[in-house]
């Protein structure tokens, strides 16, 4: 039996083995993912960002036993930091995911960004999907700790839950582009400490300045301009996810962004772009690396020497290179 | 010979809150440029078992530091025969004495460190035995 096919009938070894071979860029690893293609589709991808020590192991931790208590099955990818220096990790997330231990109907996988600066790593968004033809209902991805970028998880995933933490800063970190900008749920965790109901504020106002701001330049998602879309807005939810407190709210909220999404069209629109960007990423590496091999070391090093050295420029060298590649 | 990082899991079994000792491996392990998930403490051999399936490690590091040894390794083993990774290496460490280091080997644990060993022996070790178990699985 092939190891999609294990992967189909329940085999978590064969998962497994399966998330590392796509790590690692493995041969064996675009036949696992053509085979299985065929298969997905069908669950709710949900990210989780914020900045470090916000809470986002915390509160996947409490998510996915309230997905489960539903009945739902749920995949969980926990990304962290790979080291510049090293090039290892050390991957922390399970620590704060011990409640989930013992559950056929959960799977936890562990990943290093291995150089990716998104907030993901390069082997994300296919071990996402690996998760989802093995038939998990819902796939939690806990970005690494992001700051105001490493916005990259929306565009793999259904629904982007940002979570931020009291303290966070004031209004004007609050209107800066980048993180708040994605979420399609936000929310405020730690909300047991001080702080919690100025942080609140902050962001509501910061929401309706969006909403007004949208309401002129149109739905961001939507495509087709002249279709009108109901729209959505952006609850702003207040969690304890130590103790579970807020975390059926949350719940109730990503169930009704996914029928808001299924309902407005919003959910074919997010799954094309997010084949879009999987094909122009394979594409973009094959492309490269055929081209590049077009190219023999020395003369790579040569030019680098000279760019060095400032006899040329990196501009220059760059043309010569597609010269010789033609 | 393969540039992928080198993936293994730390675990603390039983009931000992003292894991100082395995965040410097984890620490040391990382700094070797493999990838370490450390699952904290109190892990029944049963969870131990259940990340080591679930992270694809290539190698499990036990540490125990409440005397328990005996009673949680064979545990251990035995959970991760039941999910089918027994080829993965095992290695303990912390305060085993002498006597209890033959019987631990003859559990099939791959080696027992205690107090005082250095870090890069630790990690030599670690990186041995999985290159010998690829080497084993592709020759």
């Amino acid at each position: 039996m092939s190891l999609a096919k294990k992967i189909i009938s329940g085999d978590q070894r064969a998962l497994a083995r399966a998330l590392t071979f796509i790590e690692d860029g493995d041969a064996a690893s675009e036949r696992i993912l053509a085979e299985l293609h065929a298969h997905g589709g069908k669950a709710h991808l949900v990210g989780v960002t914020g900045a470090p020590g916000v809470g986002k192991s915390t509160l996947v931790n409490a998510l996915a036993q309230s997905v489960r208590a539903r009945g739902d099955t749920v995949g969980v990818l926990a990304v962290d930091p790979t080291s510049p220096f090293s090039s290892g990790a050390v991957l922390g997330d399970r620590i704060r995911m011990r409640d989930l231990a013992g559950d056929k109907g959960i799977y936890i996988r562990s990943m290093a960004t291995r150089g990716a600066l998104g907030g993901l790593s390069h082997a994300t968004a296919a071990a996402a999907d690996v998760l989802d033809a093995a038939g998990f209902d819902c796939v939690l991805i806990e970005t690494v700790g992001v700051g105001q970028a490493g916005v990259e998880i929306a565009a793999n995933v259904h629904t982007t839950i940002v979570l931020m933490a009291p303290g966070s800063g004031d209004d004007v970190q609050a209107i800066k582009a980048g993180i708040l900008e994605i979420a399609d749920i936000l929310v405020v965790n730690k909300a047991d400490l001080s702080g919690a109901e100025q942080t609140r504020a902050y962001l509501r106002s910061t929401l309706t300045m969006g909403q007004t701001a949208r309401a002129v330049a149109g739905h961001p998602h939507s495509e087709q301009a002249d279709t009108p879309s109901p729209g959505w807005e952006v609850p702003l939810l207040m969690t304890v996810a130590s103790v579970g407190e807020g975390v059926d709210e949350l719940l109730q909220s990503l169930v009704a962004h996914h029928d808001y999404l299924a309902s407005s069209g919003e959910l074919d629109n997010r799954q094309r772009e997010r084949m879009r960007a999987i094909v122009e990423l394979r594409l973009r590496n094959r492309l490269y690396t055929r081209l590049v091999q077009q190219v023999s070391q020395q003369r790579f090093d040569a030019l680098l020497q000279a760019i060095v050295a400032r006899e040329t420029d990196p501009y220059s060298a760059v043309a010569s290179l597609m010269e010789d590649i033609d | 010979m393969s540039t992928n990082p080198i993936r293994v899991l730390i675990a603390k079994p039983g009931l000992d809150g003292h894991d100082r000792g395995a965040k410097v491996i984890a620490r040391a392990l990382r700094d070797d440029g493999m990838e370490v998930v450390y699952t904290g403490l109190r892990q029944t051999p049963e969870m131990i078992a259940e990340a080591a399936l679930h992270e694809d490690v290539q190698a499990v590091g036990v540490s125990i530091l409440s005397g328990a040894h005996n009673a949680l390794v064979p545990r251990v083993m035995t959970q991760l025969r039941d999910k089918d990774i027994s080829h993965v290496p095992v290695f303990v460490g912390g305060i085993i004495p002498d006597e209890d280091v033959a019987a631990l080997l003859e559990l099939g644990v791959a080696a027992v460190f205690g107090p005082g060993t250095r870090t890069g022996e630790i990690v030599a070790a670690v990186r041995c035995a999985v290159e010998r178990a690829v080497a084993g699985a592709s020759g």
